[in-house]
C-alpha cells in the first residue's frame, strides 16, 4: 500500500514544498533484503566508562563486513551506525562520554542510520548512582530516537552480567533493515545457550513454523518472511478463510491447516497434526486476532467474549497444550502478537486492549518456564501497521494514526514479520519474556 | 512387471463447497473450479512443484474447448507442469471411476501417487449450435469460391440460430433422470415420507459434520462460499411435506425438489498413493481402496430402473471379497434421489429381486441405517455430477480413519446410462 504523503515529501517539488512549510518529512525506510549488507556505511563503536562489550560489537560488525572506525571523521563517508557500550557506567558523570561519542556521530549518520546503546539493567546496579546512570540511558535513547530523521532509529539493549553471549544476534537485528520500524525500544537480554552463529541467509532452515491467522495481512507477511528465512510454514486460519490461506501456503511452499483456534479440540488437533505431519514444531506464532470495537458502555458479550477467546484464551490454551505435548522441539520459539492498544489502551477497544495486554502478562509469566527448556516466548506489539484494515479507516484518522510516531509513517506488515522472524532465530536465544514494539516509536503508550 | 499388487492408500482429499446452479459459481468454469480444488489439495499436503504420477479427472458437462480439461487444470495449478493427466467420463460415476483408475495404477506399481477428481458446472454449461447450422458452417469452411460460399450461406434458416442446451435426459428414452427414477420409486413403492425422512437425515448429518469440524481438512472455500450452498440444517419432514412433486404424475408422485438433488456446481479431488510414498512424505494413510466393481442395466428394453445398476454391482463385489452386505461399518450410497437409495436398499432386502435379478440364493438383507451416509450425502451437499465420487471417497476415508484401523466402508454410486460404480474402502 502506498504512502502518498511520504512519496510526495520525497519527490523533487514535494520535498521543497514540505521543507518550506515545515511539515514532517517521512523517509523511505531501509528494509531488509536477503544478502543486503548489514549497514550502508561504516560504524563507530565507543564506550562510556570501562565497558566489556566493545570487542564483541567490533567482531559482530567486522564479521558482517562493516568497517569499524575508532572515531567520527567529520569529512568521511556517512555513518551506517554508532554503537555505545555503556556497560561500564558507574554514575551520571560517565554519561558525558556518551554525549561526546553520540553527538558528532549522529550528525554524520546516513539514511536509516542506527544508534544502538548497550548497558546493564538498572535493577542490577551496585549503587543508586549506577542505577541512575543506567536508567538515564533510556531517556537518552528514547530522545535520540525522536530527534533522528531520515529513517534513523535508536534502541537500547540491556545486557545483564553473564548474558554477553546473547548480544550478537540482537545487535545484528537492530542494525539491519529487519528492524526498520522498531524505534525507541528497550530490550533486556538474558543468559542463554546461544549458538555461536547461524546461516544468516536462511536462519530458520529446517525449522517448522506454525503461523496462526496466516490467510492475510500481517499473518501472511509472517508466513512469507518465515519461508524466505528457510522455515517450512504451517499456515493456520479459520476454515472460512481457507481459499486465501491455501494461496498463502502455496506461495510460500508451506502447508495450509484450516482450524478455528477457539474450537474446544483445537489445541489437540493442532498438536496431533504437527506430530503426524511434521514430527513437531520449532516456532509457533500466535498471530490470529480479531476486533469487535465498541465503547464499553455499549459492549455486549457478543463483542467481548470472542475477542478474549481468540486473542488471549486460544494463545494460552494452545501454548499450554504444546508445552504438555512432545511436539515442541528443543530451543522452541513462541512469539505472540500483542498490540499497541494493549500498552496504551484505545478508545472503543476495551476488549481488544484487555486481550492484548493479557498477552504481555502471559509472555512474561511463561518466560522462566520456557528458559528452563532452552526455549523462548516473546511478544511483538505492532503500532500503526498499514493493512487492508487500516485502508478502510476514514482518511483523517488514518493520516493522523500513521504520522504520530518518530518515523512519521505507518509500518508495513513485513516490519512486524521481520521482528517475529528475528525472535525465532537460533541466535535470539537470549531474548525471552520481552515485548518488542514495532511502532516507529509511537507517541501512544510511550 | 510388478509381480504383486498392493492396495492404494487414500491420503486425503479436497473439494470446494458445492454451489447451487447459477449462484456463487455462476461465473466459474470447470477449469477454474478444478484448478482451485487441485491448489487446495496442494496446499493441504505441501505438493507445490510436486510431480505426482498422474492426475485423472473429468466432467460430465464439458465445453468442446475443454478436451484436455484435467491437464489444463494441472498446468494452471501449483503442481509440477510435468505432471501427466487425462480426462475420464462415466456420468455420475466419473469421480469414483477416476479414483479406481488411479488406485489400480498404484496397485500395479505403475505410479506411486496420483490425484483423482471431478468437476461439473450446470451454470457455465456448454451450448451447442443447432446441428443444421453446424453442417452449414462446416460446408462453408470447405467452399472454395465466393459463389459456393453464398450458396452455402443461403441454406441458413431462422430456426437454425437457436442453440441446443444440454439436456438432463437419457438419449434413448427421452425421459429425464427424475422421470426414470419416478418409475423406479413407484415400482418399489418408496413412500413420500420415507424419502423426506432420508432427506432430513442427510441435511442434519452434513450440518453436524460441518459443526464438528469434520470438513476442516476436506473442504477449501471458493469464491466466498464456505459451506455447501444447498445445506438446510433446519429443514424438517413437515417443511419438506409441503413441496409439490416434480417427477412422476398423479397420486403416486412422491419426488420433490426437496428429496431430489438440485443442479449444482463444484469440484473435488482425492490424493492416492502407495503406502511408501505417503510415508516418505510424512503424509497420513486414511484408508485403502480395497476393490471396486461396475455394472450396467438395460433400462431401455430390459425393464430395469435407470439408476439400479449399483444393486447389481455390489453383490459381485461382495462375493469376490468374501463379504456380506452387513460386514461394513459405514455405507455411502449416493443420494441422486432419496428414492434411489431407498429402492436400492429395498432391492437388496427383496428375496424375489435377489433371486431372479441377481441370481442369489438369499437376499443380501438389510443394513444398519445408522451407518448410512453418516456425514450427509448429495441431497444436502448437492451433486455436481463428476465431483460426487471424490467427495465420497475422501469423506469416507476420513470417517474410517477416525473410527480406527480395520474399519470397512462401502461406496455405491449410480450413473446415467444405467450404470453403477461401487467400491470398498478399509482403514
Amino acid at each position: 500500500m502506498s504512502d502518498w504523503y511520504r512519496d510526495l515529501a520525497n519527490s523533487g517539488v514535494g520535498a521543497t514544498l514540505v521543507r518550506q512549510l515545515g511539515l514532517p518529512r517521512p523517509a523511505v525506510l531501509r528494509r531488509y533484503e536477503p544478502g543486503a549488507p548489514l549497514l550502508t556505511g561504516p560504524a563507530v563503536v565507543g564506550t562510556a566508562g570501562e565497558g566489556r562489550l566493545q570487542k564483541t560489537l567490533t567482531r559482530v560488525l567486522e564479521d558482517a563486513g562493516v568497517a569499524v572506525l575508532p572515531a567520527v571523521d567529520a569529512d568521511g563517508e556517512r555513518l551506517g551506525a554508532v554503537l555505545l557500550d555503556a556497560t561500564g557506567v558507574t554514575g551520571p558523570a560517565d554519561l558525558a562520554a556518551a554525549r561526546d561519542l553520540l553527538a558528532p556521530a549522529i550528525g554524520r549518520l546516513g539514511p536509516s542510520g542506527r544508534v544502538l546503546v548497550l548497558a546493564d539493567p538498572p535493577a542490577d546496579a551496585d549503587s543508586p548512582a549506577q542505577a541512575a546512570a543506567r536508567q538515564a540511558l533510556e531517556g537518552l535513547v528514547r530522545s535520540i530516537a525522536k530527534e533522528l530523521r531520515d529513517g534513523g532509529t535508536a534502541n537500547l539493549l540491556l545486557v545483564p552480567g553473564g548474558a554477553d553471549a546473547s548480544v550478537p544476534g540482537p545487535v545484528r537485528f537492530f542494525l539491519s533493515g529487519r528492524s526498520a520500524y522498531v524505534d525507541g525500544q528497550v530490550v533486556t537480554l538474558t543468559a542463554a545457550d546461544v549458538p555461536e552463529d547461524q546461516d544468516e541467509l536462511r536462519p530458520l532452515a529446517g525449522k517448522v513454523a506454525v503461523v496462526t491467522g496466516a490467510a492475510r495481512g500481517i499473518g501472511a507477511a509472517i508466513a512469507r518472511v518465515m519461508a524466505r528465512d528457510g522455515a517450512h510454514v504451517v499456515a493456520v486460519d479459520v476454515p472460512p478463510a481457507g481459499q486465501s490461506l491455501a494461496e498463502v501456503a502455496n506461495e510460500v511452499g508451506g502447508t495450509a491447516f484450516q482450524l478455528d483456534v477457539t474450537a474446544p479440540d483445537a489445541a489437540e488437533r493442532l498438536t496431533a497434526h504437527l506430530r503426524e505431519r511434521h514430527g513437531g514444531a520449532d516456532v509457533v506464532v500466535h498471530n490470529a486476532g480479531i476486533t469487535r470495537d465498541k465503547l464499553l458502555v455499549n459492549m455486549d458479550a457478543a463483542r467481548w467474549n470472542p475477542v478474549l477467546a481468540v486473542n488471549l484464551q486460544a494463545q494460552l490454551d494452545t501454548t499450554q497444550a504444546l508445552l504438555d505435548s512432545d511436539v515442541l522441539g528443543s530451543g522452541a520459539r513462541v512469539v505472540c502478537v500483542s498490540s499497541q492498544s494493549g500498552i496504551a489502551g484505545n478508545r472503543g477497544q476495551t476488549n481488544y486492549a484487555a486481550s492484548k495486554a493479557g498477552v504481555i502478562g502471559m509472555v512474561r509469566a511463561w518466560a522462566p518456564a520456557f528458559a528452563e527448556r532452552g526455549a523462548t516466548i516473546n511478544a511483538v506489539a505492532p503500532g500503526f501497521i498499514v493493512t487492508e484494515m487500516t485502508a478502510k479507516m476514514p482518511f483523517g484518522t488514518r493520516e493522523i494514526g500513521s504520522r504520530i510516531n518518530s518515523l512519521q509513517q505507518g509500518g508495513l506488515p513485513v516490519d512486524v514479520a521481520e521482528t517475529i522472524a528475528w525472535l525465532s532465530q537460533p541466535t535470539a536465544a537470549g531474548v525471552n519474556g520481552q515485548v518488542v514494539r514495532v511502532c516507529g516509536q509511537s507517541f501512544l503508550g510511550a | 512387471m510388478a509381480p504383486q499388487t498392493r492396495k492404494a492408500a487414500i491420503v486425503g482429499g479436497n473439494r470446494i463447497p458445492f454451489a447451487r446452479s447459477n449462484s456463487a459459481y455462476a461465473q466459474a468454469s470447470n477449469q477454474d473450479m478444478l484448478t482451485a480444488t487441485l491448489d487446495g489439495l496442494v496446499a493441504r499436503f505441501g505438493l507445490q512443484g510436486e510431480r505426482v504420477g498422474e492426475v485423472v479427472a473429468g466432467a460430465v458437462l464439458k465445453h468442446a474447448r475443454d478436451f484436455n480439461l484435467t491437464r489444463e487444470a494441472v498446468l494452471g495449478s501449483r503442481l509440477s507442469a510435468a505432471t501427466p493427466a487425462y480426462d475420464v467420463q462415466q456420468a455420475c460415476g466419473t469421480g469414483l471411476e477416476a479414483a479406481i483408475l488411479v488406485a489400480n495404477k498404484i496397485a500395479l506399481g505403475q505410479v506411486e501417487s496420483g490425484i483423482a477428481g471431478g468437476v461439473d458446472t450446470t451454470s457455465d454449461a456448454p451450448l451447442a449450435i443447432h446441428d443444421e447450422m453446424r453442417r452449414v458452417l462446416i460446408a462453408l469452411n470447405g467452399a472454395r469460391t465466393l459463389q459456393d460460399r453464398l450458396k452455402v450461406l443461403a441454406r441458413i434458416r431462422p430456426g437454425m440460430v437457436v442453440p441446443e442446451a444440454p439436456r438432463n435426459a437419457e438419449p434413448r428414452t427421452g425421459l429425464s433422470m427424475g422421470e426414470h427414477q419416478a418409475i423406479t420409486a413407484r415400482e418399489w413403492q418408496v413412500g413420500r415420507e420415507a424419502q423426506d425422512e432420508l432427506t432430513v437425515r442427510s441435511h442434519r448429518n452434513l450440518a453436524a459434520a460441518y459443526d464438528r469440524g469434520f470438513f476442516d481438512d476436506l473442504v477449501t472455500p471458493f469464491l466466498g462460499l464456505t459451506r455447501d450452498e444447498n445445506l438446510r440444517p433446519d429443514t424438517s419432514v413437515e417443511k419438506l411435506a409441503r413441496l409439490a412433486p416434480v417427477f412422476g404424475t398423479g397420486e403416486g408422485a412422491t419426488m420433490t425438489a426437496g428429496n431430489s438433488t438440485p443442479l449444482s456446481d463444484g469440484a473435488s479431488a482425492v490424493l492416492l498413493a502407495s503406502d511408501e510414498w505417503a510415508a516418505a512424505k510424512g503424509l497420513p494413510v486414511l484408508a485403502h481402496l480395497v476393490d471396486a466393481q461396475t455394472a450396467a442395466v438395460d433400462y431401455v428394453h430390459g425393464g430395469e430402473g435407470l439408476l439400479m445398476a449399483p444393486a447389481y454391482a455390489v453383490p459381485v463385489l461382495l462375493a469376490r471379497n468374501g463379504l456380506t452386505l452387513q460386514d461394513f461399518d459405514f455405507y455411502e450410497v449416493h443420494e441422486a434421489f432419496a428414492s434411489t437409495v431407498l429402492a436400492t436398499l429395498k432391492a437388496w432386502e427383496d428375496p424375489g429381486f435377489c433371486k431372479e435379478r441377481l441370481g442369489l440364493d438369499a437376499p443380501l438383507g438389510a443394513i444398519d441405517r445408522a451407518r448410512l451416509n453418516v456425514n450427509g450425502s448429495s441431497l444436502a451437499a448437492g451433486h455436481p455430477f463428476a465431483a460426487t465420487g471424490g467427495r465420497i471417497v475422501a469423506s469416507l476415508a476420513k470417517q474410517l480413519h477416525e473410527a480406527g484401523p480395520g474399519k470397512r466402508g462401502l461406496i455405491s454410486i449410480c450413473a446415467a446410462g444405467g450404470q453403477g460404480v461401487v467400491a470398498i474402502l478399509e482403514s
